[in-house]
């Protein structure tokens, strides 16, 4: 995680000392604002990669290690689902309805409700190891 | 359904063995249901090479229109509409998607050894966010008033409410959204997957250079979209919740749009270059058999190109008068080092190595001679002097499509590499040679009179232009290249379809390559790999094939005395 | 616009430069400056690669500037793509034998950083050398004039006589018209969405922002006539957004523009005819009749 973190914190402390070098030199605050917020963007999970990488120290991932060393359980993965679909469909008919009118968010709004809600509950269930 | 993964260790009797097939449901509820990296990197895949086509075919027309100054192809507000609509889908639908939707989405996962993304569900609600963009922006075209037709980049106030009334844009706005988020959760995959997923001993600086490329895009997807997205908001807004935060008349700024979307325009276009310098980063070292030729130097690079891209975006203001000259003319020289260093990893690697011409190969050098012309008519467009004269000529045009065209052929690169780890089979490669040349010259037949041209004042965005052979005359040349391009997407697309029933040829390794892709079947299973060798390098398939060929670190050492050489773990 | 002594472009005494080179004894300032500055100060007898010196004091300087960024483009340019075919040619498969696996040299890493990084520093210092007095402004311009773009045309006014307004539109090409060896200052906007005021025989353009005026110099040097048009994506009509600058000795520029009793009287005067012989142009549909040069 170290270096992860590292990666993060480098490209954000960077583009805040240009946003602040730009901020002084052309006193143009959209762009000042931008460049800022950006480093932020970096900084932030960067500090928290940080902090993580400290509790965590070196994974097998982060140094010099034989298959053995990381073999057991990886993670558990959806297998497949039909709530992504189904959720991209709701947020089509939202956009839809920004340009053709309301009605298409009468029909967006349920489906997206409806899919957040099925995908949070297969999210759930998905915690115990059913598939094979 | 769920799978839960363990990890098993390459041992040379088991390898190829001891992993039963997935049993999901399928046809087209598999399809709609799926979340395998795999098969959401291929409809990415499918989808973003039809937008090439889609986008080539307007391209088609507006050449057709050019090849006479007062050209009738089609009316003035059409070819608004056509070369909007061009440049959006080439930018927004292909070359994006195509990149990290596509190829990333499928090979990144397996380079570094892991058994799918990290979100695959989310990664699924991706791709679906960018076909319905994809669609809600073609929609344009089927509305009374006609698709978006103030130029990819949407300049205000030219597409307010007032000046660019109608569906066709806010579908183009509508679509922007829905692929903005599409590219942000694909980001948010791309940096988790890499930072959580990676197989032991694959350290960040083991990590294929496709990989790091990718990493780099992931993040300045992250950084740069939310940009983008919050300017459209806003743009919408103006167009109808009455706010004035462009319009000078009320208050507020045109430049401010400039500003916003070169923010993320600028990184965009390097959210766009590096996969596939990554991929040509990658194809090179293996057909010349040899490592990577400056690894560490190249993935700097990489990072430093991402520091300095977020610091530019006012280079494409320079005529505005309104933005700070020598800032931004020194931010793109700075950033002009890293990606020049480049071109000599590149020529690096290829030394003293034995370079074998396949289609991919040639792709592969076909990028580096069209993106070298890229690279240097930017150097000149850096200078603001320079930058003044050429601005909105058909030099800009000419000198933007040497990148993008570097871009397909480094796009035709790596699909000739991975077709065969995607699906098993070959294309073919006489064809695909063949494709690459017409691809090739086509390429520099359509592009070099724009440059003429721009220089001899001929603006961009031009439905018809002015009487003058010597204009007209290189508008042909250039529309015989477009057309030579053309055709060589049709070679393209005969080569793909003919191989839809060959046989499965192409085993696990056939070009003798360097990453973990390359260690598993063609197409691998569900979930990636049966087993995975041990990592000590960048080249951990490499390394398992020939443990006596390490890379050289120093290269006046012995081999054996290479520290994380493959020699200490060659069984 | 006033030419500086330290700008190297103007000059074409090539020795001041040399002999500071040869007292350099840094190898890589030494071959950098061999490249570059006879380049940039022998820029009249190279090609203009696609550009003319143009008519005005700033145009001559960018052109010499954009010769010298051409030969230095086309040397690394050229250096480069013959080591890519060079790489590619000399080192084709040749048998199945595993090549030697180089992968680091210090010294050509460091080599292929610093070079283009000297390069780069020396582009961007003859930039600034040229950018600095092209963009600054005159303290006691001699003429000025105003433009105005909309949709689809041009309105040139000048502030020297109110009663002077030049206006035109697709149909019809209004004409702007500058005194030679006088300072001009122009004051640019936009009544509505951007357009782009591009000359080229000046090597020159920028934008016409609505809610901005843009203010900027020209110091034209020779009497002719220039056919150019809008640049920046700007509606329908942006293909058709036409407009002609005529240079004239300031003397009857003066002479035109205070006798002038309108924007028509004050052309014709400028183009020497008593009325204006107005350049009526069809539209689009039925061929686009404006002939270059
Ligand atoms: C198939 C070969 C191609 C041809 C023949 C072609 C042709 C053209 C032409 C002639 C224009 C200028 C239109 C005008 O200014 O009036 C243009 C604009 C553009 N092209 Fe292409 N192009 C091709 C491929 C691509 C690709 C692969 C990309 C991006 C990945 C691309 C991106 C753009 C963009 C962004 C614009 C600017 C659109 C605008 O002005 O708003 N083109 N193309
Ligand atoms: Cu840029
Ligand atoms: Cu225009």
């Amino acid at each position: 995680m170290k270096a992860e973190a590292r990666l993060l914190i480098f490209l954000g402390v960077f583009i805040g000392i240009m946003g602040i070098v730009y901020g002084i030199w052309s006193k143009e605050w959209g762009g000042t604002a931008m460049l800022i917020g950006t480093g932020i963007l970096g900084v932030f999970p960067g500090l928290y990669y940080r902090w993580w990488s400290k509790r965590i120290g070196y994974r097998p991932e982060d140094r010099d290690a034989t298959m053995e060393e990381g073999a057991g359980r990886i993670d558990t993965f959806p297998g497949s689902s039909i709530w992504p679909f189904t959720l991209g469909m709701g947020c089509w008919f939202l956009v839809l309805s920004l340009v053709f009118g309301t009605w298409f968010a009468v029909v967006g709004i349920p489906v997206v409700m409806f899919a957040l809600a099925g995908g949070t509950a297969e999210s759930r269930r998905g915690g115990d190891p059913a598939g094979h | 359904m769920v799978d839960t993964l363990e990890r098993t260790t390459a041992h040379e009797d088991d390898h190829g063995h001891g992993h039963e097939e997935h049993h999901g449901p399928g046809g087209l509820l598999n399809w709609l249901t799926t979340t395998d990296h795999k098969v959401i990197g291929m409809n990415y895949t499918v989808t973003s090479v039809v937008m090439l086509l889609i986008g080539g075919a307007f391209a088609m027309l507006i050449r057709a229109q050019l090849t006479v100054p007062d050209g009738a192809v089609v009316s003035l507000s059409k070819y608004n509409e056509l070369f909007t609509m061009h440049g959006s889908v080439m930018i927004y639908l292909f070359a994006g998607p195509f990149a990290f939707g596509g190829l990333a989405n499928y090979m990144v996962p397996i380079q570094i050894g892991a058994p799918d993304m990290a979100f695959p569900r989310l990664n699924a609600f991706s791709y679906w966010l960018y076909l319905t963009g994809s669609i809600t922006m073609l929609l344009g075209f089927l509305t009374a008033s006609g698709a978006a037709n103030f130029g990819w980049v949407g300049y205000a106030p030219l597409s307010n409410a007032v000046n660019s009334p109608g569906a066709g844009a806010d579908l183009w706005i509508g679509a922007l959204i829905l692929t903005g988020f599409s590219a942000i959760f694909t980001g948010v995959n791309l940096v988790a997957t890499i930072f959580y997923l990676r197989a032991p001993g694959m350290t960040m600086f083991r990590m294929p250079i496709f990989t790091w490329n990718m990493l780099v895009t992931g993040i300045l997807i992250l950084l740069a979209f939310p940009v983008l997205t919050a300017g459209l908001v806003m743009l919408y807004a103006d167009r109808h919740f009455g706010t004035h935060i462009y319009d000078a008349n009320g208050g507020g700024s045109p430049v401010l749009w400039q500003h916003i979307f070169w923010f993320w325009g600028h990184p965009e276009v390097y959210i766009l270059a590096l996969p596939f310098f990554g991929m040509v980063t990658e194809i090179i070292p293996v057909f010349s058999r040899k490592p990577l030729f400056g690894y560490k130097g190249m993935v700097f690079a990489t990072i430093s190109i991402a520091a300095l891209s977020t610091g530019v975006w006012a280079h494409h203001m320079f005529t505005t008068g309104v933005v700070l000259l020598p800032f931004f003319s020194f931010m793109t020289y700075l950033i002009s080092i890293p990606t020049g260093m480049k071109f000599f990893n590149w020529i690096g690697s290829m030394w003293g190595g034995q370079v074998r011409y396949t289609a991919a190969m040639l792709f592969a050098i076909g990028f580096l001679l069209t993106f070298l012309i890229g690279g240097i008519t930017g150097i000149l467009l850096a200078s603001p002097p320079l930058d003044f004269f050429t601005h909105d000529t058909y030099f800009v045009v000419a000198h933007f499509h040497s990148v993008v065209m570097a871009l397909v052929l480094g796009a035709m690169a790596g699909i000739y590499y991975w077709y065969p780890k995607m699906t098993g089979r070959f294309l073919n490669e006489r064809l695909g040679k063949l494709q690459f040349w017409m691809l090739f010259i086509g390429s520099m037949v359509f592009i070099m009179p724009g440059y003429v041209l721009g220089l001899q004042g001929m603006p961009r965005r031009m439905a018809v232009y002015i009487i003058d052979p010597t204009w007209q005359n290189l508008n042909i040349v250039s529309s015989i290249g477009g057309f030579m391009i053309g055709l060589s997407t049709l070679m393209f697309a005969v080569n793909v379809i003919s191989t839809i029933k060959a046989p499965k040829t192409a085993g696990p390794n056939p070009w003798d390559a360097h990453t973990l892709e390359w260690f598993t079947t063609s197409p691998p299973p569900h979930h990636n790999f049966y087993s995975l060798p041990n990592i000590k390098s960048e080249r951990p398939t490499w390394d398992y094939f020939h443990p006596d060929a390490p890379a050289l670190i120093h290269d006046d050492h012995d081999p054996s005395h290479v520290p994380g050489g493959a020699k200490a773990d060659a069984k | 616009m006033i030419p500086s002594v330290n700008d190297p472009a103007n000059s074409s005494d090539s020795g001041i430069v040399r002999s500071r080179t040869s007292n350099s004894s840094r190898k890589g300032l030494k071959w950098l400056a061999l490249v570059v500055a006879p380049i940039l100060l022998s820029g009249c007898q190279l090609p203009g690669f696609g550009i003319t010196p143009g008519v005005t004091t700033s145009s001559h300087k960018v052109y010499k500037l954009w010769q010298g960024f051409m030969v230095t483009g086309l040397i690394v340019g050229g250096f480069t793509f013959v080591l890519i075919i060079f790489a590619a040619v000399r080192y084709r498969k040749r048998n199945d034998e595993i090549p030697r696996q180089t992968q680091y040299n210090t010294l050509v890493e460091v080599l292929y950083t610093v070079i283009p990084t000297l390069i780069v520093a020396a582009l961007f210092y003859f930039t600034i050398v040229v950018e600095n007095p092209e963009v600054a402004l005159a303290s006691n311009p001699q003429a000025t004039v105003k433009v105005v773009a909309f949709q689809w045309g041009w309105r040139f006014s000048y502030p020297g006589n109110p009663s002077v307004n030049v206006v035109g539109q697709t149909t019809q090409n209004p004409e702007l018209v500058l005194p030679v060896n006088e300072t001009t200052r122009v004051i640019l906007t936009s009544l509505d969405v951007v357009h782009g005021f591009y000359i080229k025989d000046f090597n020159f353009s920028q934008y016409a922002l609505p809610g901005v005026t843009n203010r900027f110099d020209f110091h034209v040097t020779k009497a002719g006539e220039f056919q150019t048009q809008c640049t920046q994506i700007c509606g329908l009509y942006h293909s058709l957004m036409y407009f002609k600058v005529k240079t004239i000795p300031a003397a009857q520029y003066h002479q035109c523009l205070t006798s002038a009793t309108s924007g028509d009287s004050f052309v014709a005067c400028a183009n020497g005819t008593s009325s204006l012989k107005a350049t009526v142009r069809p539209s689009a549909t039925q061929g686009v009749p404006v002939h270059h040069g």
